[in-house]
């Protein structure tokens, strides 16, 4: 019995990263019909927000660091989800209904931030600056009877590819004012983030089962989250307008919803919530800039075993293949089973591996979505048109 | 009289210039001169993109660091002439095939004299046909798991016997009084885990233990929880860890082990992929306490390991740490340069890759030797992980250990040599 509550306990926990991750892409994938491949890339983002407010909040020392983690939640999430709110602005939006194109676009823009962090300086920040101005202002101050011209596409583009070049130009002569403007802030390295003392360790135990710190903040930070989101769907005056634009985009814009800031603001939220999920795992894993890979798949698993766009679905989605990963992996079927037949007990032994166990997870899913293709939940009605 | 600020303008644009035009020409070397004779053109090839990259741009550091160092010192002297070293550095880009690729361009179309690259075993496997095939020559700087003996790669990493071996006798004689002779073994999905974990169990078997779990986590992968599941049930109050995981599951691992009460006080735990670098990463908070096996620790302390990392820091900043494999890329290019000198040719590569074996060298971590099987003679470290991000060296096998390419453990394998210079047909394995 105490094997059967620990493992269900550690299948939460592993559920409730999943689903951490996944809920961001339950919206912005579910509500929006985007799918975002640079999910994973929001969640590394959000990691080295905490990173960087660990590091701001290491001077005070003492209790002031002890809380740095909480500023770091509420940093993470507002960072990514502006982010996310600029991506939506200049390119997402321009890719609605295009999912082959949003496809290949975010994948594109998942390995740009990937490369960002990696090598972003001040001088390279110094210099998408100025090629930002310059390109910004050629635009403004260009005469109208260029912008009117035939040729006017190409001529912005010119524009741009001149500013970037200038860009790359000044990102140079950057470099050579000295270490200070050279020096990459975080590299390729992965960085150390250390949770914060009352984080790490246990927190006791009930019955003879330990009760890790983290694995609880986790299982207490998803519920709590998936409980906001839920809220802010179903009651508040914007969620209701998510909803409606997810329902029917051309009835909601006549009925006066403004569905530009609608998009916005799920794709916001959306990312936001990955980055928060960023700055949960960094309690768990490392924090580099392949992070997000790691999670990407997983997430989309969660999502379609779940039923695209239902939060219900991607809850007992995560939990189930938390539990499954977990029961499978730690070989506690041999335990609670000693009686077993010799050949079953071979094959269980075989899959009591934690790379077996993820596999077996996969044939499950594959087999699962054999007889239902739409997911535990399909969306009922008019679904995402979008 | 050019102001400062257009002085830094220009060589903005001249550092452009110049890097526009070297990566036209694939980057690497410039043309001889400085009362250089002549240039020796080698190649680096090593991760510079993809999940590999964080180690392995390390690795290039180093050896550039070493290039420098020889050009400094009057380059390599061949036939009483002198040449400079010039490299020619590619991107394997974490990508095995990329590897073999890489090294059949840095070949035929750059013909260089050697190369010095790779870092995974799978690195290794996908390059090792394109070296014999050519019939041309790598040097390959990892600690890896042994049972390969090729003609045509010079190994400067531990082979299992001078890394795992005296690492899981150390365990026996410090916490078998307390644990018993039992272990359990945590590592990546792939060939260097799990051969070195098959060298491990008969290693443990003949010393009269049990290995009582082994499990393994897909690269990349970071949830542990089932696995602590595992060792709760089989150490319920402490017991031998030997971990081989690669990469970012470490975190993962050491930080999950804290919370689930896994601590060093009660479980012991050795790492052979952990070092000063994967410690600052980790954070000392979770790893500090653990045990790590290699042949160089920063903190050797010596005044040749001194002056290796003043080096490396005056290069490339005091933020920086030294380790393991640096210290065996370091050495490897060293290596070959004292070959090319005694053979007196850096063509023909017969002829350097016979005068390798029987060179000796001074290197950071003490003398080493190059064997007739391609691998050299190392010391052995065990340190325990200190809070400041250094090891603590506890023990050291007093003097370099000999190569043992073909694992004696292993039922497949015990029996079996390798001597490159002898004239047989099977000299890369045969029976004793």
């Amino acid at each position: 019995m105490e094997l059967v509550f620990s493992q269900i306990l550690d299948g939460l926990s592993i559920g409730s990263v999943l689903l951490l991750a996944a809920t961001g892409l339950a919206i912005v994938f579910g509500l929006m019909g985007v799918i975002n491949l640079a999910h994973g890339e929001f969640m590394m983002l959000g990691a080295y927000v905490t990173f960087v407010v660990q590091n701001l909040f290491r001077p005070l020392g003492g209790i002031g660091f002890e809380l740095y983690y909480i500023v770091a939640l509420v940093a993470s999430f507002v960072v990514t989800a502006l982010v996310g709110v600029l991506l939506e602005r200049t390119l997402i939006r321009r890719l609605y209904g295009r999912p082959l194109e949003t496809l290949l676009a975010t994948w594109g823009v998942s390995l740009i931030l990937i490369q960002f962090v990696r090598s972003v300086s001040l001088a390279m920040v110094l210099g998408i600056a100025v090629a930002a101005l310059i390109g910004l202002v050629a635009q403004r101050f260009m005469p109208m009877s260029l912008k009117q011209a035939s040729f006017s596409g190409y001529l912005g583009g010119a524009v741009w590819a001149v500013a970037g070049v200038l860009g790359i130009f000044s990102i140079n002569i950057f470099v050579s004012f000295g270490r200070f403007f050279k020096n990459p802030w975080f590299g390729p390295r992965n960085l150390d983030v250390t949770p914060p003392k009352w984080l790490q360790g246990s927190w006791g135990s009930i019955a003879g089962i330990e009760l890790p710190g983290i694995r609880i903040f986790i299982i207490v930070l998803s519920a709590l989250l998936l409980a906001a989101v839920a809220w802010f769907l179903t009651k508040s005056v914007w969620g209701v307008r998510i909803r409606s634009v997810t329902q029917n985009r051309e009835m909601s814009n006549c009925l006066g919803i403004p569905t530009d800031s609608v998009d916005s603001i799920t794709f916001g939220i959306g990312s936001g919530l990955a980055g928060v999920a960023g700055c949960a795992i960094t309690l768990l894993g490392s924090v580099g800039p392949n992070l997000g890979g790691s999670y990407i798949v997983s997430c989309f698993m969660v999502i379609v075993l779940g039923g695209v766009g239902n939060l219900v679905g991607t809850v007992i989605s995560s939990m189930m293949l938390g539990i499954i990963q977990s029961i499978i992996g730690s070989g506690s079927l041999l335990l609670a089973f000693p009686g077993m037949p010799s050949g079953l007990q071979a094959v269980t032994e075989f899959f009591a591996t934690t790379s077996m166990s993820l596999v077996l997870v996969f044939i499950f899913i594959i087999a699962f979505l054999q007889f239902k293709p739409t997911g535990m939940f399909p969306q009922k009605g008019r679904s995402v048109d979008a | 009289m050019i102001s400062s600020l257009s002085k830094r303008v220009l060589t903005g644009f001249a550092a452009t210039a110049v890097g526009v035009t070297m990566t036209a020409c694939g980057g690497g070397g410039d043309s001889a001169g400085d009362g250089f004779d002549g240039t020796i053109k080698v190649g680096i090839l090593h991760s510079l993109s993809g999940t590999m990259a964080i180690s392995e741009t390390t690795l290039k550091e180093v050896e550039e660091m070493a290039i420098q160092e020889i050009n400094d010192a009057g380059g390599v002297t061949v036939d009483g002439k002198s040449y400079k070293i010039t490299y020619v550095s590619e991107d394997g880009a974490s990508d095995w095939p990329t590897f073999a690729e890489k090294s059949q361009k840095l070949i035929d179309a750059d013909k260089v004299a050697v190369v010095f690259g790779g870092w995974t075993s799978a690195s290794r496997k996908a390059m090792l046909p394109v070296y014999e095939a050519k019939d041309h020559f790598l040097f390959y700087p990892i600690q890896y798991e042994g049972q390969e003996c090729s003609k045509n790669i010079f190994y400067t990493g531990a082979v299992p016997n001078q890394q795992a071996e005296p690492a899981v006798d150390w365990l026996f004689d410090n916490f078998a009084d307390k644990y018993g002779k039992k272990v359990y073994l945590v590592g990546s999905d792939y060939v260097y885990p799990r051969t070195a974990n098959t060298i491990i169990k008969e290693q443990v078997k003949s010393l009269g233990g049990v290995t009582v779990g082994e499990d393994y986590i897909p690269l990349g992968n970071t949830e542990v929880a089932p696995i602590i599941a595992k060792i709760k049930t089989e150490f319920p109050d402490g017991g031998i860890i030997i971990n081989t995981l690669n990469g970012d599951s470490n975190v993962a691992l050491f930080k999950q082990f804290k919370a689930a009460g896994i601590t060093p006080d009660k479980y012991p735990i050795m790492s052979f992929s952990i070092a000063e670098e994967e410690i600052r990463q980790i954070g000392p908070d979770f790893v500090g306490g653990t045990y790590a096996a290699w042949n160089y620790f920063m903190s050797l302390g010596t005044p040749a390991s001194n002056a290796f990392n003043e080096a490396f820091i005056e290069m490339y900043g005091d933020d920086r740490v030294t380790n393991d494999p640096m210290e065996s890329a370091y050495n490897m290019v060293y290596l070959w340069k004292a070959a090319v000198e005694k053979a007196g040719t850096y063509e023909d590569l017969d002829a350097v890759r016979d005068a390798l074996i029987g060179i000796k060298m001074d290197a950071p971590q003490g003398p080493i030797e190059m064997y007739p099987n391609h691998h050299i003679s190392q010391t052995v470290r065990i340190g325990e992980a200190k809070a400041d991000g250094q090891f603590e060296i506890l023990w050291d096998s007093m003097t370099p250990v000999a190569p043992i390419t073909w694992n004696q453990y292993v039922p497949e394998t015990k029996g079996f040599a390798c001597d490159w210079t002898l004239d047989r047909p099977d000299a890369g394995k045969f029976k004793m």
